[in-house]
């Protein structure tokens, strides 16, 4: 377990590095000038200089990457043109709201995507024809739509939970998670169905296995069998996919954020781009890259968890 | 998928010609029906100057946010633009941003992905690494860095999606390569001398192809979601240019007043997604089903014996099966067990002998109302302690582990392989006596010492894979033992396991059996297990019992022509330097069943009379029966082999 935290690790430095550097080359096949495309055409020869120099534009692009780097190890993302704020304060002080959200709808696809495929696993007919009904529904409109949906539903007719904006949970916490229903809504119902759907495969691959026959041999009650053994089971390809869901969550925020406008990361990573406030971009993109690491480091933990098998053989 | 057991256990699917993928595609109609929609978007956004009622930028005040009507057949937007003509037009940049992507994904991930597979090695291990890396770069993020830098372009947004998703993409084809690298015909290419290029170009690519095509799809659907969302964040083209994602951006800033206007530009991105995502299965079942030709179960009536009579027992039975009668299939149409009647007195030790596909295991399950897939009892009784079990789930698992106990033939899938084996030795212990973990704990050492078990604290510790498929079957047998059972269902219980070690876990058997004087019915093949352990065996054949008899008895003298051919063939009874007999043919299929005698095909003394009517089961007192009509003949032939 210790060598595969430490392998993640290595990894993690050479993602980080290699993003990161992959940014600032695609940076230096820019046509044209990069201070002019990003200030326009009506900008003042000082004021171009001035940007050139702020990014390092004039030095070769290995210095310009070791000096940003170095800075970052340090905790110095650089600081945003536009605003002139140190890129590490504005991104610390988003973060909680897309991890808010984040984990929040992760922690809704894994307890609903799985109860759901239990569910159709052992109950043919309605229950799987709705959920593949649903899935077709999820899969095809795209969360930025429904969010609009969820909005306008609760914005107009029933206002149970605010339709947008974002409470902290220092000031109150029931308002901060009633803040999250509808962003995590949003976010949630793609991943549900695609979690309810690898359950169900799973449960059922499980419940056809040999083990659970000689379970049900054995006189140990259906429910136990499909709680216990079947989920435990199931819960192994299950796990790598929540990770990949919580990934696209992440991605699905940066358009979610947009339009419950709650001040995360992604709203700040968008306004930026619109505004090619590069260091912003850069500095989301680390934390970015950092929170996809742990999605992977606890993933492989769980499952590890979860597998006997995978923790004698790492 | 539900009748697959019986198809698989019983019946030889027809050989027929698999057809083509073409063919196989066209036949489904989802699938077609979303090819359609997509080649009409896109000819729809390539023809747009001719097929576009209007000009989508141009501005009508008098016509502004209008529902559907026949000037304007999706309405108009605020201000006063057609909205059909804006997503025709809309449509050029949403999947032409789509199809750059997904041209860019495959330009590298397929050359990638095969070089990966074929050349394999080092090459293969770095491009992974590579590929592990760029799989874990935040997406999204590089995507928004590149239309920062190039000053939000689009076409650069979609060529980096594209670049990105080319990582996991060069993943799946390489797997995709290298299962086709197993298959028969690129190692016959490889005999036949031509170079890997050739093999990989000219074989692997277009078997592979299917995948390809399947991906491609999935990933044209999922970046529609992504550049229809960056659209709606205002990136690509500025207004007024017609995109789909900012037309949904423009419609819900009026929602509230005008929703039909969220209707036709959200809609579009459901369809065009929904077909992308449609094709893909489509060309994923075809695909998968030129490899797996579908197979039919025949629901043919059977023709059903005349009703047998019934098999006496000494005693008061413990388990009386009366006309057991067992179908798979729609409504269990294909009969697999034919009105099978035995008893099992308390404690007797009987053997259930057949060849595969004779119906003894289906039987054996049955018994424990265990019938997988399709399978259900459609006639007859089965009795157990004076109850009736059949049709009955309630009765069933009450009596499941406590009076009825199972021990499956395969020890290493029997346990779960996620959980230890204290902990599954302690439920089965805790389901039967409710009592506290402790107690449940030191009964299970207790069960594990009683199945000679060595270091029994060690092995609850254990998890499945950590233990012997010896010490497994023992689990097992612990975990039956641990409702106290009066009946334990032994199916082919040696037959995974290794020849020393079946001998002991059959002498295990055979002593708990005398120390706890429950009955065991063994299912087995094996003439030694049966001579060994049991004091009575049935034999079946193509579902129906053919003869049963005293152990001594039917080993000496069978009575029916099948069991003698069997106890021949048998392994442990050949002379060196003999050849083996064995019985010419195959056990008939359910569905090819005959009428008449059932063996008669294979059988040497077979006269028309056996073919021509069912054959009732005999009874040759001294409590044997025999379904056979020609016993004179077989007698006959025994005296002149003694003689």
């Amino acid at each position: 377990m210790l060598a595969l935290v430490l392998r993640r690790a290595v990894m993690s430095i050479v993602l980080v590095v290699v993003s990161t550097l992959a940014i600032f080359v695609l940076m230096s096949f820019v046509p044209g000038d990069p201070a002019l495309t990003i200030l326009g055409e009506n900008a003042t020869p000082e004021a171009l200089e001035r940007l050139r120099e702020q990014l390092g534009l004039n030095r070769p692009l290995h210095e310009q990457y070791a000096e940003w780097l170095f800075g970052a190890l340090r905790g110095d993302l650089g600081t945003s043109i536009f605003s002139g704020e140190p890129v590490a304060k504005l991104v610390w002080l988003r973060l909680g709201v897309t991890v808010s959200l984040m984990v929040g709808s992760t922690l809704v696809i894994a307890v609903v995507g799985i109860a759901l495929g239990l569910l159709s696993a052992v109950r043919e007919g309605w229950t799987g024809r709705l959920l593949d009904a649903v899935s077709l529904v999820g899969f095809a409109l795209p969360g930025f739509w429904i969010g609009i949906v969820l909005v306008a539903m609760f914005a107009v007719a029933v206002r149970i939970f605010p339709a947008t904006g974002y409470i902290p949970p220092t000031v109150s916490p029931g308002g901060w998670l009633a803040s999250l229903v509808l962003p995590v809504t949003a976010l949630s119902i793609a991943g549900i169905t695609i979690v309810a759907k690898q359950m169900r495969d799973s449960a059922r691959d499980a419940l056809s296995r040999d083990y659970v026959r000689v379970l049900r041999a054995t006189g140990i009650p259906e429910r136990r069998i499909l709680l216990l053994h079947v989920l435990r089971n199931a819960a192994v390809p299950t796990t790598t996919l929540l990770g990949l869901t919580a990934v696209s969550a992440l991605s699905g925020a940066v358009f979610i954020e947009n339009v419950f406008v709650p001040p995360g990361l992604g709203a700040l990573v968008t306004s930026a781009t619109l505004r090619h406030d590069l260091p912003i971009v850069l500095g989301v993109g680390v934390v970015f890259a950092i929170i996809v690491i742990v999605i992977n480091l606890l993933v492989d933990i769980a499952y590890g968890v979860l597998n006997p098998k995978a923790r004698v053989a790492r | 998928m539900s009748t697959a057991p019986a198809t698989a256990a019983f019946a030889t699917p027809p050989r027929r010609r698999i057809p083509g993928f073409a063919a196989l595609f066209l036949r489904k109609p989802v699938a077609v029906g979303a090819l359609v929609v997509l080649v009409l978007l896109v000819l729809a956004a390539v023809a747009a100057p001719l097929v576009a009622p209007y000009d989508p930028i141009v501005q009508d005040t008098s016509a502004t946010r209008q529902g559907p009507s026949l000037a304007h057949l999706l309405g108009t937007d605020v201000l006063g633009r057609d909205l059909l003509s804006r997503i025709i037009w809309g449509a050029r940049d949403s999947l032409g941003g789509v199809a750059l992507a997904v041209v860019v994904m495959l330009a590298i991930a397929v050359p990638v992905g095969v070089t990966a597979a074929y050349v394999g090695g080092r090459v293969d291990r770095v491009i992974m690494s590579i590929v592990d890396v760029v799989m874990s770069v935040p997406n999204i993020i590089m995507t928004l860095a590149a239309l920062a830098i190039f000053n939000n372009s689009m076409t650069a947004a979609m060529i980096t999606v594209g670049v990105l998703a080319s990582a996991a993409f060069s993943r799946i084809f390489r797997s995709a390569v290298l299962a086709t690298r197993r298959e028969l015909f690129v190692s016959a290419a490889t005999v036949m001398g031509l170079r890997p290029l050739q093999i990989m170009v000219r074989h692997a690519l277009p078997h592979a192809g299917g995948v390809v095509l399947v991906q491609a799809s999935l990933f044209a659907a999922a970046t529609l979601g992504i550049q229809t969302g960056l659209a709606f964040l205002s990136f690509g083209p500025p207004p007024p240019a017609p995109t789909w994602g900012g037309m949904v951006a423009d419609a819900s800033k009026v929602l509230a007043t005008h929703p039909w206007m969220f209707i036709p530009t959200g809609g579009v991105i459901a369809i065009a997604t929904l077909a992308l995502g449609l094709l893909g299965d489509g060309i994923r079942d075809a695909n998968a089903e030129r490899f797996t030709a579908p197979t039919r179960v025949r629901g043919l009536e059977q023709n059903r014996a005349a009703v047998d009579e019934v098999v006496p027992a000494a005693e008061e039975p413990l388990l009386a099966v009366r006309d057991l009668t067992i179908g798979f299939g729609d409504r269990g149409a294909l009969t697999v067990v034919d009105s099978v009647s035995f008893d099992i007195a308390p404690g007797e030790v009987v053997g259930l002998v057949g060849e595969s596909g004779s119906g003894k295991t289906v039987t054996a399950l049955a018994l424990l109302g265990l019938l997988g897939g399709s399978g259900r009892v459609t006639g007859g009784s089965i009795r157990f302690d004076g109850r009736e079990l059949a049709g009955d789930r309630k009765a069933f698992a009450e009596v499941r582990g406590s009076g009825i106990a199972y021990v499956s033939q395969e020890p290493m899938t029997a346990l779960d392989p996620t959980v230890r084996v204290g902990a599954q030795l302690i439920e089965a212990v805790r389901h039967h006596d409710g009592c506290s973990r402790a107690v449940a704990r030191r009964r299970a050492l207790e069960l594990l010492e009683a199945v000679r078990i060595r270091e029994p604290e060690r092995v609850l510790r254990s998890y499945p894979h950590e233990i012997s498929g010896g010490m497994a079957q023992r689990v097992v047998i612990a975990r039956a033992l641990a409702g106290r059972p009066r009946l334990l269902i032994a199916d082919e219980p040696t037959t995974a396991l290794d020849v020393t070690v079946q001998a002991e876990v059959l002498a295990l058997l055979r002593s708990v059996q005398r120390d706890t004087g429950m009955a065991i019915v063994f299912v087995t093949h094996d003439w030694g297990v049966v001579a060994e352990t049991c004091e009575r065996a049935l034999v079946m054949y193509a579902g129906q019992l053919v003869e049963s008899a005293g152990i001594d008895d039917l080993i000496s003298r069978p009575r029916h022509p099948y069991t003698r051919a069997l106890l021949a063939s048998d392994p442990h009874g050949a002379r060196r330097g003999e050849l083996l007999p064995t019985i010419g043919g195959t056990v008939p299929s359910p569905a090819d069943w005959p009428v008449g005698c059932r063996f008669a095909a294979r059988c040497p003394l077979a006269v028309d009379a056996c073919r021509r009517a069912p054959i009732a089961l005999v009874d040759l007192g001294a409590e044997r029966t025999s379904r056979c009509i020609r016993i004179d003949a077989l007698v006959a032939e025994e005296k002149g082999a003694t003689a």
